[in-house]
């Protein structure tokens, strides 16, 4: 067996170099890998693409921090707030620098990632037809469909470097369980040259086999495991513990100016040395308010012979 | 002074365009409130669609920021990946759809992605989201925005999400294949669009509110339909619903 568990720093420094391209909150509002994403800005990672459906408070902060020189995205912003003053200030004003931005729906960006899966030049698609999507993203162009002629857009292939996956729970070897709205998960890990998973647990393999149905990705592209309870924080996590709505309005008030912005990261990011830390200093009263008040399991399924 | 506010009849007038046992593209803030509404009300079998992968029929009793939190996985009746929710759209399985936007121009495209020139936004908005999906493939859709003229320009500088583009035939003519939009949801009134010429028109108009104030917070002159009709005020248990679910008004306060 091929243990792959290591720290998140480890985990950042050996397999996201300056320039990658890397998908990040490919679930959507869930599981979005917060506490990769605050290693990579630790660790000061520049020049990066950031591929996403949509990304929540994660993407402005990389972009603030100025981590990130491309994105690829169908909507960034502050889900429950709005607008991300970041974001906002990289395509408007060039601070910290200007971003290039490729313009996506959910739909276009999923057929992106999966003709990368693939491994096709591109997927046809009527999302986009008639909008100026492809004027502003010139990579979608207006095709006539080789069947009948009728106008489609050919979505290009998105292949990135790396998808990080925050999941529930992985096995050394990097098996992962994941549950609830998957987004664009799947269809991110295959797309990708290799995987790095989050996990708020770490369990025997034999945890993960017994329902082999709910595993999201083929475990030999996963190459590190890296346990981080409340990695996902404040996205929700089902099963552990929901969002923290609070949290992405204080982030919103925090991140209005460059200086509150410093100010913010800074407290939550710069000074701390990984997701433990964070998490503590959230306090265990606030830790507490997010984790569940009532447990919904499952039935059991039977994969007997 | 009316009891409710722009917001709550707003969702309320979103919620009567859903039909019962409708399949629908919720999106979030508002039309989440209103599909809710919907599901309590005159339409319990209208079954939702959501982006991030969720299939939902059961109602969710508390207020949603997102469609990924908790309360809205758990009793799913699909919980799964955005390609096949996706799929059913593409295909034309949804009856309706809700966007918001920052625009919406008289032909009823809306814009949520640059205020200004897009190589060199005034304002750099979120951008589409499902919005673009909604628009081109749900059998129509409605947009819900706030009335004034800026948001209502004659002609949206960026097209998002299409709706009739230039009017008539046109979404035929670029190869799209959802209805488009049948509703704009607004702070003053309802608009609809002419059957022909795919033309915005005043359709009914909130309690309350004058034909020239509608007309002054418009940016084209608009047409008023035959059959102006005041919009009908919230029924009490309609404004109960809404207030028990956004109970600290986070949407329509």
């Amino acid at each position: 067996m091929v243990d792959k568990r290591m720290s998140l720093r480890e985990a950042i420094a050996r397999f996201v170099s300056d320039g990658d391209t890397v998908a990040m909150g490919a679930a959507l509002e869930g599981l979005i890998p917060f506490a990769a994403g605050h290693e990579l800005i630790r660790q000061r990672r520049r020049g990066l693409t950031f591929i996403g459906p949509i990304s929540d408070a994660l993407l402005d902060q990389l972009v603030g921090a100025g981590c990130v020189s491309k994105v690829v995205v169908a909507w960034a912003g502050n889900v429950s707030e709005g607008l991300g003053h970041n974001y906002r200030r990289a395509a408007e004003a060039g601070i910290p620098h200007r971003i290039q931005i490729e313009d996506h729906t959910n739909l276009t960006l999923a057929l992106g990632l999966l003709a990368g899966a693939l491994g096709v030049p591109y997927i046809p698609s009527r999302s986009g037809l008639g909008s100026d999507l492809p004027a502003s993203n010139p990579t979608l162009r207006v095709i006539a469909s080789p069947l009948d002629g009728q106008p489609l857009i050919a979505v290009p292939a998105i292949q990135p470097d790396v998808a990080v996956l925050h999941v529930q729970r992985a096995d050394a070897e990097g098996r992962a369980h994941c549950w609830g709205a998957l987004g664009v998960t799947n269809e991110a890990g295959l797309a990708s040259r290799r995987i790095i998973l989050t996990a708020e647990e770490i369990v025997p393999g034999d945890v993960i086999l017994s329902d082999p149905n709910r595993i999201i990705a083929p475990h030999f592209k996963v190459v590190a495991v890296a346990h981080a309870p409340g990695g996902a924080h404040p996205s929700p996590a089902q099963g552990y513990y929901g969002r923290d709505h609070a949290f992405f309005g204080e982030y919103h008030r925090r991140s209005r100016t460059p200086d509150d912005f410093a100010a913010w990261l800074d407290e939550w990011v710069l000074r701390l040395p990984d997701r433990a830390a964070y998490v503590e200093r959230l306090g265990a009263e606030r830790w507490q308010s997010l984790t569940l008040r009532d447990h919904r399991f499952a039935a059991t399924v039977d994969y007997g012979l | 002074m009316p009891d409710y506010t722009p917001q709550e009849l707003m969702v309320i007038a979103a919620a009567r365009e859903v039909r019962d046992g409708e399949v629908v593209f919720v999106g979030m803030r508002l039309p989440l409130l209103a599909f809710a509404l919907a599901k309590r009300t005159h339409a319990p079998n209208a079954a939702g669609l959501f982006e991030n992968g969720i299939l939902r029929d059961r109602p969710i009793d508390e207020l949603l920021m997102t469609m990924s939190d908790p309360p809205n996985v758990s009793g799913a009746s699909w919980c799964t990946s955005l390609l096949n929710v996706m799929a059913l759209l593409h295909r034309g399985s949804a009856d309706l759809g809700f966007i918001g936007g920052a625009e919406v121009d008289r032909f009823g495209n809306v814009n949520s992605s640059y205020v200004g020139n897009s190589r060199a936004p005034r304002v750099k908005l979120p951008g589409s989201g499902g919005a673009c999906d909604i628009a081109s493939h749900a059998g129509r859709f409605i947009a819900i925005i706030e009335h004034d003229r800026r948001r209502l320009p004659e002609r949206v500088s960026y097209v998002t999400s299409p709706g009739y583009g230039s009017g008539g035939d046109w979404r035929r003519r670029v190869g799209l294949r959802g209805g488009g939009p049948s509703a704009v949801i607004t702070t003053l009134g309802v608009l609809g669009f002419d059957a022909e010429t795919k033309e915005a028109e005043l359709r009914s108009i909130h309690p309350g509110v004058a034909l020239d104030d509608v007309r002054a917070n418009t940016g084209w002159p608009l047409r008023v339909s035959g059959s102006l009709a005041p919009t009908p005020p919230p029924a009490r248990d309609e404004l109960e619903i809404v207030r028990a679910l956004d109970k600290d008004g986070i949407w329509t306060r």
